[in-house]
């Protein structure tokens, strides 16, 4: 804000491009240089039996249009739609009460919920592939209870990557919900409930109307990180529960077939893009409103 | 009858996020070598066999090595960026911010072969370095934007001060401006740390045949034959994790650093 133009000196540009020397070359061999390639790639000629050489075609692009991979992505994009309604669904009243706590009584929850973030996507798939066990897993409660005759496996299934993913999803989705909801007047809620609704009613008809914009932009969000997912569709679901994640290293490294790989990833980052482009066009429509 | 329903919810979900964790820890305890939940028998030897095994060892090693240099890496490229965009008004900075935060935002599978490409391209695909770099990069995301939090904090009452006893703009960054951001360049490099070290899928296209990280040893022993180790290492993790989380809350303002609303601001 007005810091900048109180700032000794104003040096100016030539003191901004000494400063940005070292990041923009940075980022600009290790990651701007990576993505060209990636793109260059994608248009490269695939010579069967593993390599690729320089070329421009637009097989590996015309190869998107096959049944096989329409089939996978809107397998993908109906998972990952899914997860984020799920996420969003049961994370929205739990951040809601978090960010109701005091402030000293949200740290621990905070530093909880991020633990739970950093988990490697390996460790939830093995955790949840021990819980929906057989041998091990929750069916042995109602076992012992006396309600099931025998323990049963639920993993792999859809089902089982569905839950796993919704657990993935659902730190992320609590951060993502935080920052809007500990910005909520709290006298929205106490206005309703002077007017008479029940503390459930109040959440539902108040809360979750005044945060539409943060709701939409958290489905985006989570769908997009789901997107991403790599280990637990693998670890808890059946290959033809695999997303486009899967298949992409899958082409890449199984298979041997870079340039088709590149291609799919270029598909898959057009498609985050875009709806990363509506998620800010929300929240710039939200900021213009009065 | 509803603040109980709304408590009874708020357990159940804590108690959903907390259930794997449990499990793993079980199994880590099992006395045999058989998975066993709840466990039989109560043994502290995978943990002892982490520290004996040397396959375990290195790939625990790696991992730390990793994350210390691709956090570092990731704060000396965020904090400039940071600055300038404090500092100038340049269409320029908010590109380079843009580019900062990108790779974490979009699926990282595509950064993960983006690399797969570069490295094989470079000659340089397996090796240690490239995971430092390439995690670096992927990473500047978390300080980036947490010390960008920390610029926004700062009164500009105290630089101006400087300047009007005469210090120049490079003695007022070490002197003011640095000691007021370090606080969240330790957050932004604490959360980079502890993501890198759980990170799987870019280490893996980058390094994964002959750069063992912890995550990708944990991988190939769920594909390959179960051993408790794997229980045992990732309690260890996710103690290492909730350690670090729990020192940025303890010398800084984690709701702050998460968004939250700040009573100073308003």
């Amino acid at each position: 804000m007005s810091s900048i133009d109180r700032m000794p000196g104003r040096a100016g540009h030539r003191g901004a491009l000494l400063v940005l020397a070292y990041p923009s070359v940075m980022l600009g061999i290790f990651l701007v240089l990576p993505f060209c390639i990636l793109i260059a790639l994608s248009f490269y000629y695939r010579v069967p039996g593993g390599t690729y050489e320089p070329a421009f075609v637009l097989d590996n692009f015309t190869n998107l249009a096959k049944a096989f991979f329409i089939n996978n992505t809107v397998h993908t994009l109906s998972v990952a739609g899914t997860v984020a309604v799920l996420a969003v669904a049961l994370a929205f009243p739990f951040t809601y009460r978090l960010t109701r706590l005091p402030r000293r009584k949200q740290i621990p929850w905070l530093i909880f919920v991020l633990g739970v973030l950093a988990l490697s996507e390996v460790i939830i798939g093995f955790s949840w592939s021990v819980l929906l066990s057989r041998t091990a897993g929750v069916s042995n409660i109602p076992v012992w209870l006396g309600l099931m005759e025998r323990p049963m496996s639920f993993t792999p299934s859809g089902t089982a990557m569905l839950l796993g993913l919704t657990y993935l999803a659902f730190p992320y989705t609590v951060l993502v919900l935080y920052p809007p909801l500990s910005r909520l007047d709290p006298s929205l809620a106490e206005a309703a409930r002077t007017m008479g609704a029940s503390p459930l009613r109040a959440f539902f008809t108040v809360i979750v109307p005044v945060s539409r914009p943060a709701i939409l932009a958290a489905l985006i969000m989570v769908f997009v990180f789901t997107l991403g997912a790599y280990v637990i569709p693998q670890v808890l679901g059946r290959p033809q529960h695999w997303t486009l994640a899967v298949h992409i290293t899958d082409q890449a490294l199984a298979r041997a077939n870079v340039p088709m790989a590149a291609a799919m990833s270029l598909a898959l980052l057009a498609a985050s893009l875009l709806l990363i482009a509506v998620t800010a066009a929300v929240g710039k429509s939200r900021r213009a409103a009065p | 009858m509803n603040r109980a329903l709304g408590r009874l919810y708020f357990g159940l979900m804590a108690a959903m996020l907390l259930a794997p964790l449990v499990v793993v820890t079980g199994v880590s305890l099992n006395e045999r070598r058989r998975l066993l939940f709840p466990p039989e028998g109560f043994s502290l030897q995978w943990y002892g066999a982490l520290f004996r095994d040397s396959a375990w060892l290195n790939a625990v090693t790696n991992s730390l090595s990793i994350a210390t240099l691709a956090a570092l890496a990731a704060c000396s490229i965020a904090l400039p960026v940071a600055y300038a965009l404090w500092r100038y008004r340049l269409f320029y900075v908010r590109v380079l911010f843009g580019l900062g935060i990108a790779p974490f935002i979009l699926p990282p599978v595509i950064t993960a072969l983006g690399y797969l490409i570069f490295w094989t391209q470079t000659g340089q695909y397996g090796q240690f370095w490239a995971v430092v770099i390439s995690h670096g990069i992927f990473l500047v995301t978390l300080p980036l934007i947490t010390i960008s939090l920390g610029f926004e904090t700062i009164d500009s009452a105290y630089t101006e001060a400087a300047t009007t006893m005469g210090a120049d703009e490079r003695t007022v960054f070490r002197t003011v401006i640095l000691p007021m951001v370090l606080p969240y360049i330790v957050s932004g490099y604490a959360f980079a740390f502890v993501i890198s070290l759980n990170e799987y899928i870019i280490a893996y296209m980058v390094a994964g045949f002959t750069v063992e990280t912890l995550p990708i040893k944990v991988f190939n022993a769920l594909r390959y034959g179960y051993t408790p180790v794997m229980a045992a290492v990732s309690v260890v993790f996710i103690g290492v994790s909730f350690a670090i989380f729990g020192l940025v809350a303890k010398f800084g303002d984690l709701p702050k650093l998460l968004g939250a609303w700040s009573p100073r601001e308003e």
